[in-house]
Order: structure tokens, then sequence, then C-alpha cells
């Protein structure tokens, strides 16, 4: 073929008239560019085309064959008829083969007119078929409460087994059996709730009939409107359109433009939806009386509000106040609890429960590289040729980037390392799987590290000191103090150091020890020394796992920071938001969560105001926190839901949730999205951002923004990073900072222009604040799972979610079970420094012998301390002691 | 307890050294199938995960391999398996005949083992001996122009 073709593309003749297309097009896609219909049943232009269907066969006019038009490349000169009396003769035939094994149940079918094949039936024209009816009888599998499947509907498309594998990468669902008996099913047949199935949903909405369909919002009639927004859990940033019927969420899809999420939902996107419809969503202010919270009107709440923050700040000073800002809220209404803790109260006392997280990651990121953030995108890990997963749950936390890894993996051939103590979902696909202690990740890390160093894999050389530390960490001291194999640590090194781009994601295996901030020092040396830095399908990730905690961070929720990583030291910087904001900004860092309540126990502290947060669940050491909110004179919660801090409250106030309110959410990969106002909230609840106002003007300090898009212009004006980012400006994807000014198209990889930033960072290894020991012999560590997000505030008020996982297990390993005499799912008995309690038990073998692990939700901060990493003030929530007891039962 | 762990570790020991070749090897789960079943005798379900873990393919993929093809048994076999053939030139020389010739004399049900596990029946397709019908296969033997009276002289040998 010459070059001038390859350039004008072939001409075709599809149905008499002469048509241009691309090469590598096919018939279908042809087709459908100019508009041409063809029905389909197996084809999705998401999935690999496999011909199997035969429905969209057209004529080939030379040989008068019939080509299964979505797997024919279009070759030149060729002369298609998509119509022709044969076409037609043959598409038929096939229709009623497949409605003659097909249940004539249409009437009470929930697909009801979405139903492909319906539709292609009277497209054809076929009425009833003079075809025996074979019946095929399946019993309908529908214990879990997500996913009905009816396989007596199955028309073979493979869709749901082809997305399964392909978008989503699980493989749950394969064709089993053969010829007439053949269907999709997991191994063994087992129903979807104890197979590899992790409920997205995928399948479902890639059904073409009405063998697969959502068991939530079955029945409750078809949407009526449909409203793009963001999904309020994990921090992917996944766009979701919220269909509606009558002020009820009746569903929820996603929205596939998306770069991030395309077609996919994790199960809480798709199924956890129903939580703002909760009963026992806060519907007015409620004020303490004689001991009891009671219904009041917003005027007396928010006067009695004010009247007591002000008093307390008179007679004690300002920093008797601190407030708590919320991982949930949107930026709108982070910005102006900061605004209003720093221009109105007058205290740098102002934190988040990301202190609890991701606090040391972000604040070590941004001393070495100049940003708290994720460098890379999400999307890019699929050109790494190596990942490095270590102390993270991504398939469970950051669903997008677990499944963008499974991809890189599976399709592209990047090589996986997983450091992790438990056989983690993602451990199953690793090509090295380091199976450490836990807490013993820097000295993995430096291994890591003086491997890439001796192989001569380094891409530039490291600083003396560095050398000489990393010198003694050779695999075998390191496999001492891990519990790793030598041989597999230098295996993992060589991957690593030997990949052109390769990528680091960690989590709160990480974030949520002692010494945090270190291990995240030990991984940016490694992701510095192999020149990672500033390219695609390199770099380094927090796994934030919830919604807007980034951009709670961007928004100065910090003691120390304004917003945008602003420093409160730099004149210049306090002198812009001195006058725009018409006051003097308070000086000096502020006190962080940790020392809120240490300050509140020692009677420093006076008020706290608590927006979107629940520290009494979130935080270690429940009891402390309890008696440190206890010894308040002042405490307002502002929420969505009663929780257990509010129980605690002087003064709660009803927030709308996220369905109800519009403002902004920036995702973990700082891509700054819009969320829309889709719900009327219940009674008299209102958005956040306007009780602030509300409140601080009441207090002497009118705020005059008349929507979230106003105060978005503020933090616009103020904040270098967000400079170039307006409402109208964020369209699907939305905007990733930095995006300076208006016309800047944002960033998707941070340090690109300048790849050599950041400075290494000696660090050793030192032991975990609390080792086990002989009365404590059992590490316990707590983790993310993929049916719930952080305290479950949300989740567990999701019906299908709720009623699927309620969390409340400890998984410990069958030889620890058998020394104790443990068995499954018996009441066991948790006993740590602090504190104790009971689960129930789950054997499996994927934690280790000496390790037990609780996923969230659950009343682990009973068990954990309040031992602080020196640096980012921030406590050891991911591990602790404990000793363990099995619970005698009554028989 | 103790007997079984043991018993446990040896089977886990067989199974590992048949899956250590092929580690990674996606394109071997027939010939890893057929040397399990060599081994074991049919295709236990642990197996099947653990064949996905060693071959790095999904269980699900290997569930669809093991249940396409006849030659894999998901459950427990005698420990001679009979392969009748019942398409149609063998039904017309009389094989539903012997079908109940082996309920009756074995207790041999199709898909099933006789009760003493001496042996299991399978159904199959065409097996390419219509010209001397009907016509079966026990283990890899093949026996033809089979009758009432040699199908049991036949079994004789297979104890």
């Amino acid at each position: 073929m010459n070059a001038e073709t390859k350039k004008d593309g072939i001409t075709v003749l599809l149905n008499g008239s002469e048509v241009k297309s691309d090469h590598g097009m096919t018939v279908l896609e042809l087709a459908r560019k100019c508009g041409v219909y063809i029905p389909t049943l197996c084809h999705d232009p998401h999935l690999k085309p496999v011909g199997s269907c035969r429905l969209c066969v057209v004529e080939d006019g030379k040989s008068g064959a019939l080509l299964a038009s979505c797997v024919t490349p279009v070759a030149p000169g060729m002369v298609i008829d998509t119509e022709s009396e044969k076409v037609l003769e043959a598409r038929r035939l096939i229709v009623e083969l497949l409605l003659s094994v097909h249940p004539d149940s249409c009437i009470v079918c929930d697909k009801g007119n979405l139903c492909r094949l319906r539709k292609i039936a009277s497209e054809l024209g076929i009425e009833e078929t003079g075809l025996a009816k074979l019946r095929r009888y399946r019993p309908i599998e529908s214990a879990n409460p997500f996913i009905e499947r009816d396989l007596s509907k199955c028309i073979l498309c493979g869709k749901c087994i082809r997305g399964c594998r392909e978008i989503e990468v699980t493989g749950a669902i394969d064709y089993a059996y053969r010829g007439f008996d053949s269907m999709p099913a997991t191994p063994m047949d087992r129903p979807l709730d104890s197979s590899e199935c992790e409920f997205c949903g995928l399948c479902v909405s890639l059904c073409p009939v009405g063998a697969l369909s959502d068991k939530p919002g079955r029945y409750m009639g078809r949407p009526k409107e449909s409203v793009p927004t963001v999904c309020p859990y994990c921090g992917s940033g996944c766009n979701i359109n919220l269909e509606l019927r009558d002020n009820v969420i009746v569903g929820v899809s996603p929205v596939t433009a998306h770069p991030v999420n395309r077609l996919s939902l994790c199960v809480k996107g798709r199924y956890g939806y129903d939580f703002p419809n909760s009963p026992d969503r806060l519907k007015t202010p409620l004020i303490r009386k004689d001991g009891k919270l009671v219904e009041a009107a917003w005027e007396e709440a928010i006067g009695l509000a004010a009247r007591r923050l002000s008093r307390i700040k008179e007679q004690y000073g300002s920093d008797s106040l601190a407030i708590v800002g919320s991982l949930r809220c949107t930026n709108e209404d982070n910005y102006l609890i900061q605004k209003f803790s720093r221009a109105v109260v007058g205290t740098n006392n102002i934190d988040t429960m990301a202190r609890l997280s991701s606090a040391p990651a972000l604040e070590t990121l941004e001393t070495i590289f100049g940003f708290g953030a994720m460098s890379n995108s999400i999307e890019d890990i699929g050109e790494a040729g190596a990942i490095f997963v270590i102390g993270a749950q991504p398939t469970e936390s950051l669903t997008a980037l677990g499944r963008e890894i499974k991809r890189a993996v599976k399709f592209n051939g990047a090589k996986l390392i997983v450091a992790d103590p438990r056989t983690t979902k993602l451990a199953r696909f690793a090509d090295v799987h380091l199976k450490i202690r836990p807490g013993t990740d820097v000295a993995l890390v430096n291994a890591l590290m003086n491997v890439i160093l001796s192989e001569g894999l380094a891409g530039r050389d490291p600083p003396e000191d560095i050398h000489g530390i990393l010198r003694r960490y050779t695999p075998e001291h390191a496999g001492e103090i891990t519990g790793a194999d030598a041989e597999e640590i230098r295996r993992a090194a060589i991957l690593y150091g030997g990949a052109s781009r390769a990528s680091i994601v960690f989590g709160t295996g990480i974030m949520q020890q002692t010494s945090a901030t270190d291990c995240v020092s030990a991984l940016a040396n490694l992701a510095l020394l192999t020149g990672n830095i500033g390219k695609r399908g390199g770099g380094i990730t927090p796994v934030a796992a919830k919604n807007n905690l980034q951009g709670a961070w961007d928004m100065g929720l910090s003691p120390e920071r304004l917003p945008g990583y602003q420093r409160l030291k730099d004149p210049a910087v306090g002198k812009k938001f001195e006058q725009q904001w018409g006051v003097t900004l308070p000086q000096g860092r502020g006190l962080t969560l940790m020392e809120m309540f240490e300050a509140a126990g020692e009677g420093k502290l006076k008020a706290m105001y608590v927006m979107g947060a629940n520290p009494v669940k979130g935080c270690p050491d429940r009891a402390h926190v309890m008696d440190a909110l206890g010894a308040l004179d002042f405490l307002v919660v502002q929420d969505v839901f009663m929780n257990k801090t509010a129980e605690m409250a002087d003064l709660v106030l009803p927030a709308t949730g996220f369905a109800e309110k519009n403002g902004t959410f920036t995702s973990t990969e700082r891509r700054v999205q819009r969320i829309r106002k889709a719900l009327n909230p219940p009674e008299t609840a209102m958005p956040d951002w306007r009780i602030i106002t509300r409140l601080s003007a009441e207090m002497g300090y009118p705020m005059s923004y008349e929507s979230p898009e106003d105060v978005m212009k503020e933090v616009a004006l103020l904040t270098p990073i967000y400079g170039g980012i307006s409402y109208e400006r964020l369209k699907c994807g939305g905007l990733q900072w930095p995006c300076p000014d208006k016309n800047h198209l944002g960033t998707a990889v941070l340090y690109e222009e300048d790849p050599g930033k950041g400075s290494f960072r000696a660090v050793e290894y030192s032991p975990p604040a609390e080792m086990p020991d002989k009365e404590y012999p059992f590490v316990l560590i707590g983790g993310s799972s993929l049916y719930h997000s952080g305290t479950g505030t949300m989740s567990r008020r999701a019906g299908a979610l709720g009623a699927f996982f309620s969390g409340g297990f400890v998984q410990i390993n069958p030889t620890d079970a058998e020394k104790l005499k443990v068995s499954d799912r018996s009441p066991l008995r948790l006993t740590s420094r602090r504190g104790s309690l009971t689960v129930d038990a789950r054997v499996t073998g994927s934690v280790p012998p000496g390790v037990l692990f609780m996923p969230m939700p659950s009343d682990i901060n009973i068990l954990t301390g309040m031992e602080t990493d020196t640096a980012s003030k921030r406590p050891a929530v991911k591990a602790c002691a404990v000793n363990i007891k099995p619970v005698e039962t009554k028989t | 307890m103790k007997s079984t762990g043991k018993k446990q570790q040896t089977t886990q020991d067989r199974l590992n050294s048949i899956l250590s070749p092929y580690r990674g090897r996606g394109d071997a789960v027939i010939s890893v199938l057929q040397e399990i079943q060599g081994e074991f005798g049919w295709v236990f379900p642990e197996a099947i995960e653990q064949v996905a873990d060693a071959l790095k393919v999904f269980p699900s993929e290997v569930y669809g391999v093991a249940t396409f093809y006849a030659q894999f048994h998901l459950k427990p076999m005698g420990r001679h398996t009979i392969q009748l053939c019942t398409n149609v030139v063998c039904s017309l020389f009389g094989s539903e005949y012997l079908l109940r010739i082996l309920k009756t004399r074995y207790g041999l049900e199709v898909g099933g083992t006789s009760p003493d596990g001496r042996f299991s029946l399978v159904v199959m397709e065409c097996i390419g001996s219509c010209d001397s019908a009907p016509a079966m296969l026990v283990n890899n033997d093949y026996h033809n122009n089979l009758n009432a009276e040699n199908i049991v002289e036949i079994l004789k040998r297979y104890e």
C-alpha cells in the first residue's frame, strides 16, 4: 500500500454511496460513522470485538459472502450492503433462534423497553417465531443485595465476561460448559457472593437483555431526569449520573465520557446511593437542653453558637477555640470554614481527620518535591513498566487506580511488586509479593535501593551520607528485619530499577505508622534514585481514600498552611490574605487534631467546631477522645447524620449531603470537579457554606457570597494553583491543578519541567512504637473494605452495602487459630493496652501468623494508640499489639 | 486431625510438582489439567484456584476449560473410567442396551461411579468407530464390536 492511500484513507462503496474510511477501521465502525444503522448484540465499543452474535452481518457485494462487520476491517474497493435481503434473512434467523430459547416473560422483565433483543426483533419485523420453543430452565440467583441473575434469559453475547475481564480485570466469570448448556459461570458455579465478584455492576450495564439486573432501584420506575456529579466515596473522582424520580435517587450510572471511570464504577458508587434518603438524617438544628438534644429553629441555633463562641473567644482568647474541617465536604465549604477559623475566630487551630491518614505523606511529599499530592494521574500508570505497591489496597480503597494497575499488569505487561503482610487482592496479580512484617517498610525500601545501586540501575548518584546508610541495608539484612526472602527482595529491586518507567503507590499501611514520615522519605528517595519523577508512568502516589481529602488539604485546613500550600510565615502571602479578608491573620502554628484533644483534656481548649467529621469513631484511643470532648465548654457539630461525636455536642447543625448542593471536589489526582444539586434536602438542612456565612455574619463578620461559585472565585484569586479554575471551565473531567490562569489546561503530571526536583533525605529503619510482646503477642492491623468507606457514615446507611457487609470481624491465620482453639465465625475478645472489644473471627490464610486484620468500618480505635509520629504529629492508628481470647458461648 | 494434615501436605506437594514447570504459562491450562487428572483421577475444586494462581489466569477461565472438555472430570472417579459412545450408529447397534447392562450389573448410572469405586461411566460423542459399533474407551484402551457378552468379559480385565 503506498503512502498516498495511507494518508487519504480507503474508499469503499457503502449501500451504493462512496465513502472514505480511516485505516484500521472495521466495517461496523465505518457504518456507524456514516450514520448507517447495523444491529448488534455482542458488540460494545469499549470491548474487543469478538463477532460472536453474527447479527452485524453485512453482504460483501463482490463475493456475496456475509461478513460479521464488527470484526471485518475495511479493505480498499469493498462493496458493502448492510440491508440486502440476504442480510436481513440471516439476521432474522439469528434472532428467531435466540427467541426460541428465550422466556416470554417480557411483561415482568425489569429490562423493559431497554431490552436490545426485543428492540432488534421488532425492527426486523419478527412476530412469533415458527421455531419450536426449547426451555433452558435456570434458577434465578438473587441472594446478594446487588445483582440478580436469571440466566434463562442469557443470550451468551459474552459482554459480561469480557467486561469483567477486559475492563475490571476481575475475571469473576467465564463461559462454562458447552453447546446448549453454555453459560457464564463463576468457578464451581458458586453464587456471586462467594466468588471473586466485586459487584461493580458493569456486567449489568453491559447486559443487552434481562439476564442481569440491578436489585436496588428495581421496580421503582424509570428515572425522569439525570444529574451529572461526582461520586462521594473515594478519592478516584469518578463522575456519576444520579438517576432521579420525584426527589429520590433510583439509580446511578457512570459518566462514560469521563477519563478516569469511563464505563466503570465500584460497588459503593453504583449501589451505595440511597443514604441521602436515610431516615436518620439530621433535619433541624438540635440544642442540648437539660442534657438532651432537642429540636430548635435556625435563628435560635445560630444565635446560640455565635453567643457562646464569641464569649469564649473574649474570655479565654482565640486560641481556646479549635475547628475540624471535613474530608467529605466541598472545597467551598472547607475554604469557608478555614476562613471562619482565621478571620472570624482568629485562630490557626484548624485541622482535619487527614491528620490520621495522609498528613505525613502529603507533608513529606511537599517538603521534598513542592506539592503534597499525587505526582501523576491515575490514567498514566498504564504506561509504567513496573509498579511498586506498598502498604496499600487500591483495589478496595481507590478502585479506579486499582483497576488501572490490574490493567497495566494484565494487558500492558507491567511488572507488579506488592509489599504487604497480607495476601491482598492485588497480591494475586503480583510478580513479587513481599510479605513483610508490619512496620518494617523502611528497611525494605532501603534494601531495594541497595540492590539498585549495586546492580548499577540507579539513574543518578545519591549523596554520600545516603550511600553510607544504604550500604548497610543488604537484602539479607533487610530480610532478617522484614521477614521477606532476600532473593525476592533482590528480584523486586531489579524489576523496579530495571523498568524505564516505574511507579510507586503507597497507602495507609505506610501513612498510618509512627515512622510514616521516614517511610515516605524512603519511597521518595527510591523514585529520585531511579529518575522516576516528572514523567508519565512514573511518580509517587499516596492512596487517599476520601472523596475530598485532597481538596481539604488544598484549602488550607492545616494549622500551618493557607490555601494552596501557601505558608503562614510568608509575609507576602499573609498580606494578600489580610487585604482580601480585611483582618489581621493569627500568627504561629495552630494545634493539630491530636493536640486539640490533648489541650481540651488539659482544659486549655474550651470550644470545638466540628464540620463533617466523626473523631469519636475515627480517631485512635476512643476513650481519650471522648474524655477530651466531654471536657469542652462548648461543642458544635455540623453534619448530615447523627453520629457518635454529634451525640456529645451542645449544638448540632443539619447540613446537606453531596447530592443536595453545588460545589467542587478535588480528587486524589488533583482533579477539581463540579458536584451538582440533584435533590432537595430534608426539612431545614442547609448547605455547609451557607451555615458558615450565617454564623459568621452573626458574629460580626458578614461574608457576601451568593453561591459556592462566588466562593470559588475568591479561592482562585488567592490560590495560585487554583488560579485558572472557574465553574464555567469545569466541564466533564474538570481541571487538574496546578492551573495558574484561565487559559491553562491543567497539569496531568507534576514536575515535568523539572524532573531533577526533590532532594534525598537519609532515613534509617526504626522499630514500630508498639511491638508485640509476651503480654500482647499479636499485631492488629486495620484496613479498607471494598464495601465501606471511612467510618461508614454513608456506606452503612446505604441499604445494599450495609446488608451485604457489616464489617466487624477480624482475620486470623489458621495456625494461630488452631493454637488458640479459635474456630471460624466464633467470637473473639481482643485486648490492647488501651481497651478491648469482641468481634467474630474469620480464619484465613490471607493473613500471616502473628498478624490480625480488621477491615473498616470497625471499632478498632478502641484498641489503637495515640503515639504520634514526631514530624507530622499524627498517631499510629494502623497497627497495635493485642492479645486474643476466644469468648465462651453458651449453647 | 494430624493424619489428614499430613495427607493434605502430600496432596499439596504432588500438586506443586505438577504446577511448578508451568508457572506464569497461561497457555498451558489444558496440559496442567490433564496432568492433575492423571495424578489424582479428577480435577478437584481446590486445584482450579491453584492452577489459576500458578498460571496467572483467572480461576473462572480454568473452570471454563475444565467444563468445556468432556475429558475432564470435576467429580471423583472410579478406578477405571468407561466412556461409551451413544451417537446414532452406536445407538442403532445397541449401546442403549449396554447402558442397561452396566446399570444392572455394576450399579453404574451415566455420570456416576459404581458403589465399589471400581468404574465410572461417561457417555461420550462419536469416537470414530461407526464401522464397528458400538464402541467404548476404558481408560485409554479402545474396544469395539461390543455386545452383552463381550463387554462383561472385557471389563473383567479392569479390577
